[in-house]
């Protein structure tokens, strides 16, 4: 096993790739401490794969005192961090800059740009004084290319590969590696709702519009994501560092 | 490792040592039947007897990836000797001594794409015909970190690699619907005998990775064993870095 006797934390655990991900982080042997806004649906998630190895904390990443609890929680919990996986996001709203509320550009980047960075600022003291460990944020395809109606989330997703390479090059020195995963469009409730407010935009057919462009032709599953982070997570990629790392059918050729 | 290739077919070029000689060896205990190229006589025949000790099927062929007729004939003796080619990783590829643009000899540079960038193409070609035959197949190409960042005095290795990730892009995505995925990897230096070589000085070499240290061929391997299994389903036409951060920098 890939990950045995890790220590994983992971932000937006409850999500489509959240929850693959922590079911891969298990099956490799970490134990994982998920994190969402709510604890509904990681709960069921501890429930079911057992609190020997899983446990869930509430955090809205935006806010600093939450996020250094629910780092402070899996320490106590599990003993330190090895692997912190940045996965909270939202999509926000779709539509045009000059039809969006600023409100919506505000909510977007809370969550994830000051989300990942506070996430960041908590985790990275742990894992120095433990010796190591590895970072990854889930950025996205719409973190390398733009695309119309997308503008907040996609500045989002730009935003913190920059975030990533500062991180990365600081980190260095502490034996901490730092890297985005960006998944294209994956098969998740996300998707479902950005392709509603494509709907809403009048574009109908964005599901469509998005296999024609991916060379793969299809959306993605959240396991396919899962499988590089654990990959970033384990040691086989020991010289990977500040790098981004597309998950995308192709779609960013 | 816990990477599976029971029975797969696996090609690696220029495996006689260095990062192709690492994967060779990484596929072998994975269960794979490895064909390995080389254009060293003398470095193909250890690698032969070194992969054969882990109880690996092994091909060893003296081969040169810029030449078409000896990559044909490649092709020709993995289908005759295996039946059918699952995972390509073209790695085949040769250094230049480090020198200023205005003093490389125009031999040299021919030198260079001819192996580095020719020789990836000629594969290719001859892979992926081979694979539209048995309905699809996997390749993995040896770019660089030094296909998306510069390297002073190197101009002409760093002009292949910037082209190895264009041609791998792209031909990616002309395949991507017939089950052929293709991707590339971009290592950081690593101390093979191809960097050796040519650089006098290790430690300065270290100080361009974030990480302030080389790779290691096996860091290199774990990077093009993941692009090669089906880990990677989603993955097409991307570029893999395992560089200790060299290209966030």
């Amino acid at each position: 096993m890939k990950l045995n006797n890790k220590v994983v934390l992971i932000t937006g655990a409850g999500g489509g790739i959240g929850q693959a991900a922590v079911r891969k982080f298990v099956s490799e042997g970490a134990s994982v401490m998920l994190a969402d806004i709510g604890t509904d649906v990681t709960q069921l998630l501890v429930d079911e794969l057992g609190t020997e190895h899983c446990a869930c904390v509430a955090v809205d990443v935006s806010q600093a005192d939450q996020v250094e609890n629910m780092v402070s929680t899996c320490v106590e919990r599990f003993g330190g961090i090895d692997v912190f996986v940045a996965n909270a996001g939202v999509e926000g709203t779709i539509g045009e800059i000059i039809n969006t509320d600023v409100s919506n550009l505000d909510t977007v980047l809370a969550v994830n740009v000051r989300g990942v960075w506070l996430g960041l600022h908590y985790v990275i003291p742990v894992m120095r004084d433990g010796g190591g460990g590895s970072i990854m944020i889930t950025s996205s395809g719409a973190g390398v290319k733009g695309s119309p109606n997308t503008a907040c989330y996609s500045t989002s997703k730009h935003a913190v590969i920059g975030l990533m390479r500062c991180a990365a090059l600081e980190c260095a020195q502490y034996a901490i590696r730092v890297n985005t995963v960006n998944p294209g469009a994956v098969d998740t409730r996300m998707i479902a709702s950005i392709e509603k407010g494509f709907a809403d935009s009048g574009v109908d057919d964005f599901k469509g519009m998005v296999e024609a462009t991916t060379p793969l032709g299809r959306y993605g599953q959240p396991d396919e994501i899962a499988n590089m982070m654990v990959f970033l997570g384990s040691d086989d990629s020991s010289y990977c560092t500040g790098s981004v790392y597309m998950v995308d059918g192709g779609n960013a050729t | 490792m816990t990477f599976d290739f029971k029975n797969k077919v696996v090609l690696i070029t220029g495996a006689g040592a260095g990062l192709g000689y690492a994967c060779a060896l990484a596929f072998a205990n994975a269960g794979a039947k490895v064909t390995i190229t080389d254009i060293s006589k003398n470095a193909l025949d250890k690698a032969i007897v070194a992969l054969r000790d882990t109880g690996a099927e092994v091909l060893g062929l003296l081969n040169d990836a810029s030449d078409s007729a000896d990559v044909n004939i490649l092709l020709d003796a993995i289908i005759m000797r295996f039946g059918r080619l699952d995972i390509a990783v073209n790695n085949a590829g040769i250094g230049t001594p480090l020198q200023e643009f205005h003093e490389i000899g125009e031999a040299e540079f021919d030198r260079v794409i001819a192996v580095n960038l020719k020789g990836v193409w000629l594969c290719m070609q001859a892979e992926i015909r081979q694979m539209l035959k048995q309905g699809g197949g996997r390749i993995v190409n040896m770019a660089s970190a030094t296909s998306r960042n510069t390297y002073p005095n190197a101009s002409s290795y760093v002009t292949s690699k910037f082209a190895v990730a264009g041609l791998t892009r792209t031909v990616a995505v002309e395949y991507a619907e017939r089950d052929i995925r293709i991707n590339a990897i971009c290592p950081g230096n690593v101390a093979t005998p191809l960097v050796v070589s040519l650089v006098e000085d290790l430690s300065v070499l270290a100080t361009k990775h974030a990480m302030k240290r080389l790779g290691t061929p096996e860091e290199v391997a774990n990077g093009v064993m993941f692009l090669a299994s089906d880990l990677s389903s989603f993955s097409t036409g991307s570029l893999l870095e395992v560089d200790g951060g060299w290209n966030a920098t």
